[in-house]
């Protein structure tokens, strides 16, 4: 039964208007780069946070010109108040997790390639898709509501603990109307996330291309589509974990207050709720979370990876196995937050085997990896430096997991820098890593003109170099047993180390400042930059088939048919040392 | 570049490695019974991820030494023994690892949460709140009177919230804002949180846990070196949390019995 | 079906340039399927969700001060509301035609048959308000006790869901009700498929009150 060609045939009309074009645009690339921007603001916000939290930090009673301006009671004649100095640290780590590495690496990328990398148009839903970013803006704006009220955002860290965040201002300033915006936030941001986690689903599903099947997507591709899964689940469960913490702080129930407490000299009207049962709705979402901000980078660094070393990974098949079962794995650790926190001690034996398990997967794409780069013919670019940087970077963050694993050792690292150095070598470094390899690798594509690589490569090697001064100390720190989340050291067995705080913050100010090169090349090229060609990098996947920047639709009125993996590089016998997804060239002794 | 970016990634795995073979930042001295088994296994772990770390580093910056730079006609290679071998490899190492420090690292947790207190342990209660600790001896009668938490007065000092009027078990209760203990002697800590998380945190020790509102929980431990150690709060607890402790005084067994004599008068 | 056919029929004919069009019926059915797993997908997260809100109840029952209440009797007729109407969603459903496009001016049966579901689905929904009017009555708001909690918190996300059921079943009766409309037949059969969802979710959510509260 053929259908009338009078049926629709495109998935959303071509886009008139300003408004439709550039602002509520349906168009999957739109968005990508509505999302890049939202990012890019987050990040940047977050990076001065970071600059503030860390000069005061070892200069706690200096003046910083200019942040009484940003809040009057929280830097009065600019000298940071310990409050506020957790203020900043929430709001910090909220933007970074949340607006920066969920955006970017995910949402950003994958809005933009997956659809091109699998040959369709558009998403599957474009109108979700376009009230997916509008609805994050919406819970960043809410967010950053919390900066502008007199009471100032709230101090609870972006883990929120009950009862800390729950029962409203008798915890501490900033915790009545900052928490409450905070509360919102996430949960207006958790909606964004499911419909967009939906449509990645769904259109990788059922929207590729003929030709196209599920092993021979792109690594990247496949990296967002587990990530759209874990996604899923994670985002579904935070969403009621701040209902029910919304509730608590103005609708008076008791889900995480238990009774009896006595805080600011009132007697809470609480009872019966459990402050573990946040921690464990929180991790249960939040460790799938933090595997949701590095996929998509392990995904994006092995393609481009491939496509500058001109040759397959060893396996990848064994990637997309491996990917696979860390995110399945990553929901059965959440515990591993938790050790000691008051929960049974053998629960936190059984979380920490699985949790020593996914190094499984994860050592396996590491000397994938490392293993593939022997034999191969490197090209040093912008792309692959911050690619193979991301492997460095990543065995750094990683190896500092396998202590955190075991709770005995837990007992003692829990709570210290020895974390903080963990998840920012993971998540702030290596993750991000995956984000500029693909902006320099992407940006032609995207603009039709190359990023400058003279900065680029100043930017790589300064943030390289800058991000293992900032981060790989703190290890050191965490064993002698600094404890975070402190404004400033005032603990007798802090004195010796002193020195070494003020380093990193040297450090982090340097390497911070670096950051302006890499958004003024974006900025700057997107206007001045070289033309580039249709296929700059001569790489093989969908995306490099179409014009630079591609069409409304992608493809124009054709509809691509692909005839091999991604990965034909070093073909014997093929013209160039490649073959195109989509080109009929027959390959001899082809693995697909 | 590559030959470069090797250089650079060599200084990397030498320069972190080196604070720690240097020990420039050793562990605390540990005053516990039970720390030496964590302290191995701490060593075992650094050990072995610290070779996994160098030997990583190591092999990417040979990589990028030899494999950059190359003529675009240069014979492409693959790893002898391809992803299986990597495969076996990892499951190697990280099975290896995982068995041996699992197994081993089980005793260090299970000496601190499966043996129980012995009866003749001390038991002492603390109570954390916004922004200090406080510390509760039964007194001579060996009980503990109950905590009233709309009786807590902070003003005339009733941390507690005792009733010491209707209660005779709280009238000999000694309240302190230091933890005296006696040295070798084993203590049972009860845990109780008055309106917040809150964490027990004695590096020495090699003790952490977790005050949970709502909760009652205990940890016991042995201290077997006098002297005054930090006591310092690592759950977020609101805007003082960096200025929250309180110490450890280990005591000798006579100098114990003296202050305990004196918080009675 | 037809796009599996016409595929092989074009690689069949050993057709190589890689710029040559495919015909327009394969992205038509691509995406009623992309729609159908949608839905799926968002059923899948909707279900993970309640069964966080089910584990926070179950942490919370653990506690001393769980007491129980009484399940408002109105709660048995809603549920009776909301079967049935599953029943005439199905009915109406099953007298649509086969064809992927379909004409309004020949669903009138399923027209009625709709109107019916839509009926009762908003029956449902009043009938919910009168389960917590009935609660408010015996003195159990929100706040009262953790059982009371969280009947309000899982009917009152449940009615959002049904909700949602009904705007799309207006959207679809909108359509059949027009003159010289037309409308998708997957668009009637997520919609069956999401509103025979939060049936069974019901149902579940009815055990469970039953049960725990």
């Amino acid at each position: 039964m053929q259908e009338s060609s009078a049926q629709q045939a495109h998935v959303h009309a071509p886009p008139q208007g300003f408004w439709r074009k550039h602002v509520f645009s349906l168009d999957h690339k739109v968005i990508g780069k509505q999302y890049y921007a939202l990012a890019l603001v987050a990040v940047f916000t977050g990076m001065v946070l970071s600059w503030l939290m860390r000069i005061h930090m070892v200069w706690p009673t200096a003046r910083i010109p200019g942040l009484e301006l940003l809040s009057k009671n929280g830097a009065p004649a600019g000298v940071m108040t310990p409050e506020y100095y957790l203020s900043l640290l929430t709001m910090h780590g909220t933007l970074m997790v949340f607006f920066v590495l969920t955006n970017a690496p995910f949402a950003a990328f994958g809005n933009y390639f997956l659809p091109i990398q699998i040959g369709a148009e558009d998403m599957a839903f474009p109108r979700f898709n376009m009230v997916s970013f509008w609805t994050t803006f919406l819970a960043w704006v809410v967010l950053m509501l919390a900066f502008v009220i007199p009471d100032g955002p709230p101090i609870a860290g972006w883990t929120e603990y009950a009862p800390l965040s729950a029962v409203g201002k008798d915890a501490g300033p900033g915790m009545q109307w900052g928490a409450s915006l905070w509360g919102i936030s996430i949960a207006i941001f958790c909606i964004a996330s499911l419909l967009g986690a939906l449509n990645f689903i769904a259109t990788t599903l059922d929207l590729r291309a003929k030709g196209m099947t599920l092993m021979r997507m792109p690594l990247c591709t496949w990296a967002w589509f587990i990530t759209s899964c874990i996604a899923l689940l994670a985002f579904a469960v935070l969403l009621p974990a701040c209902i029910l913490l919304i509730l608590d702080r103005h609708a008076g129930t008791s889900f995480y207050i238990p009774g009896g407490l006595v805080a600011s000299d009132r007697l809470q009207p609480h009872s019966g709720g459990s402050p573990l049962l946040w921690q464990h709705l929180f991790w249960f979402f939040g460790h799938p979370e933090v595997y949701i901000a590095i996929l998509p980078s392990m995904g994006i660094v092995s393609h481009i990876l491939i496509n500058s070393m001109r040759k397959p990974l060893l396996s990848a098949k064994v990637v997309i196995y491996s990917m696979t079962s860390i995110g399945f794995l990553s929901y059965m650790v959440w515990g591993h937050h938790m050790f000691v926190s008051g929960m049974n001690p053998l629960s936190s034996l059984t979380f920490s085997f699985p949790t020593l398990t996914i190094t499984i997967p994860a050592t396996i794409l590491t000397l994938i990896w490392l293993g593939s780069l022997y034999g191969a013919r490197i090209q040093l670019t912008s792309a692959s430096l911050f690619a193979i940087g991301f492997i460095s970077m990543f065995v750094s963050g990683g190896i500092s997991g396998f202590f955190l694993a075991q709770p005995s050792l837990d007992i003692y690292l829990h709570g210290t820098y020895f974390v903080v150095g963990h998840f920012h070598m993971v998540m702030g470094v290596a993750s991000l890593f995956g984000v500029f390899a693909g902006t320099y690798f992407w940006f032609p594509k995207m603009t039709g003109r190359y990023m400058n690589e003279t900065i680029g490569k100043l930017h790589f090697w300064i943030t390289f170099i800058g991000t293992y001064l900032i981060f790989m100390p703190m290890h050191y720190l965490g064993l002698i047993g600094n404890v975070r989340r402190y404004q400033s050291f005032v603990n007798d067995f802090m004195a010796p180390y002193l020195w070494l705080h003020k380093d990193m913050t040297i450090a982090a100010l340097i390497t911070g400042a670096a950051q302006f090169l890499f958004l003024f090349n974006v900025i700057y090229s997107r206007f001045k930059g070289a033309p580039a060609p249709e296929n700059p990098w001569n790489c093989t996947s969908l995306e490099w088939s179409i014009p630079s920047p591609p069409p409304w639709n992608n493809f124009g009125d054709r509809h691509p048919i692909v005839y091999h993996d991604p990965y034909q590089y070093g073909v014997s016998g093929s013209k160039g040392d490649f073959v195109m997804q989509d080109s009929p060239e027959q390959i001899v002794g082809s693995g697909d | 570049m590559g030959k470069f970016f090797a250089v650079v990634l060599v200084l990397i795995a030498i320069l972190s490695a080196y604070p720690i073979i240097g020990n420039y930042f050793p562990l605390p001295e540990d005053i516990s019974t039970h720390g030496h088994l964590i302290d191995t296994q701490l060593h075992d772990t650094m050990l072995e991820a610290g070779l996994a770390f160098i030997g990583a580093q190591l092999v990417l910056a040979y990589f990028v030494f030899a494999f950059t730079g190359l003529k675009p006609d240069s014979r492409l290679k693959n790893l002898p023994g391809g992803a299986k071998l990597v495969v076996i490899a990892a499951f190697l190492i990280v099975g290896a690892e995982v068995l041996a420090l699992g197994a081993f690292g089980q005793k260090a947790w299970a000496t601190v949460y499966f043996v129980p207190p012995k009866a003749d342990a001390l038991q002492i209660q603390s109570q954390a709140e916004q922004f200090a600790f406080y510390f509760r001896y039964p007194g001579p009668d060996g009980k503990f009177g109950t905590i009233h938490p709309d009786k807590i007065d902070e003003g005339n000092q009733n941390y507690f919230g005792l009733d010491p009027a209707n209660e005779p078990e709280a009238r000999d209760d000694i309240v302190s804002g230091e933890l005296v203990i006696p040295v070798d002697r084993e203590v049972n800590l009860m845990l109780h949180a008055k309106d917040f998380g809150h964490s027990f945190y004695v590096r020495e020790l090699r003790i952490q846990q977790d005050y949970v509102p709502g909760l009652d929980l205990a940890i016991h431990f042995t201290a077997t070196k006098i002297g005054k150690y930090e006591i310092v709060c690592t759950q977020l607890c609101g805007l003082g949390h960096y200025n929250m402790k309180a110490y450890l005084n280990v005591k000798s067994q006579d100098d114990y019995d003296k202050w305990l004599k004196e918080q009675s008068q | 079906m037809a796009s599996t056919v016409a595929s092989t029929v074009q690689s069949a004919a050993g057709f190589g340039s890689k710029k040559e069009a495919v015909p327009v019926s394969f992205v038509g059915s691509s995406a009623d399927r992309a729609s159908r797993s949608g839905i799926w997908v968002g059923i899948f997260a909707i279900t993970m969700s309640f069964a966080a809100f089910t584990s926070a109840l179950f942490v919370r029952q653990g506690t001393p001060d769980w007491t129980h209440i009484l399940m408002p009797s109105v709660l048995y007729l809603n549920t009776f509301f909301l079967l049935a109407s599953s029943v005439t969603l199905e009915i109406s459903r099953r007298s649509l035609s086969a064809a992927t496009i379909i004409e309004s001016h020949s669903a009138r049966r399923a027209k009625l048959w709709l109107l019916a579901t839509f009926a009762l689905g908003v029956a449902f929904c009043v009938g919910q308000y009168m389960a917590w009017q009935q609660l408010r009555a015996a003195g159990l708001y929100l706040a009262t006790n953790p059982n009371s909690s969280f009947f309000y918190v899982l009917t009152f996300v449940h009615v959002l869901h049904v909700l949602v059921g009904v705007a799309a079943i207006v959207y679809l009766l909108g359509r059949l009700m027009a003159s010289h409309s037309t409308f998708r037949r997957s668009l009637f059969e997520n919609t069956a498929v999401y509103w025979h969802f939060i049936g069974v979710l019901w149902v579940y959510l009815f055990m469970l009150c039953l049960v725990k509260l």
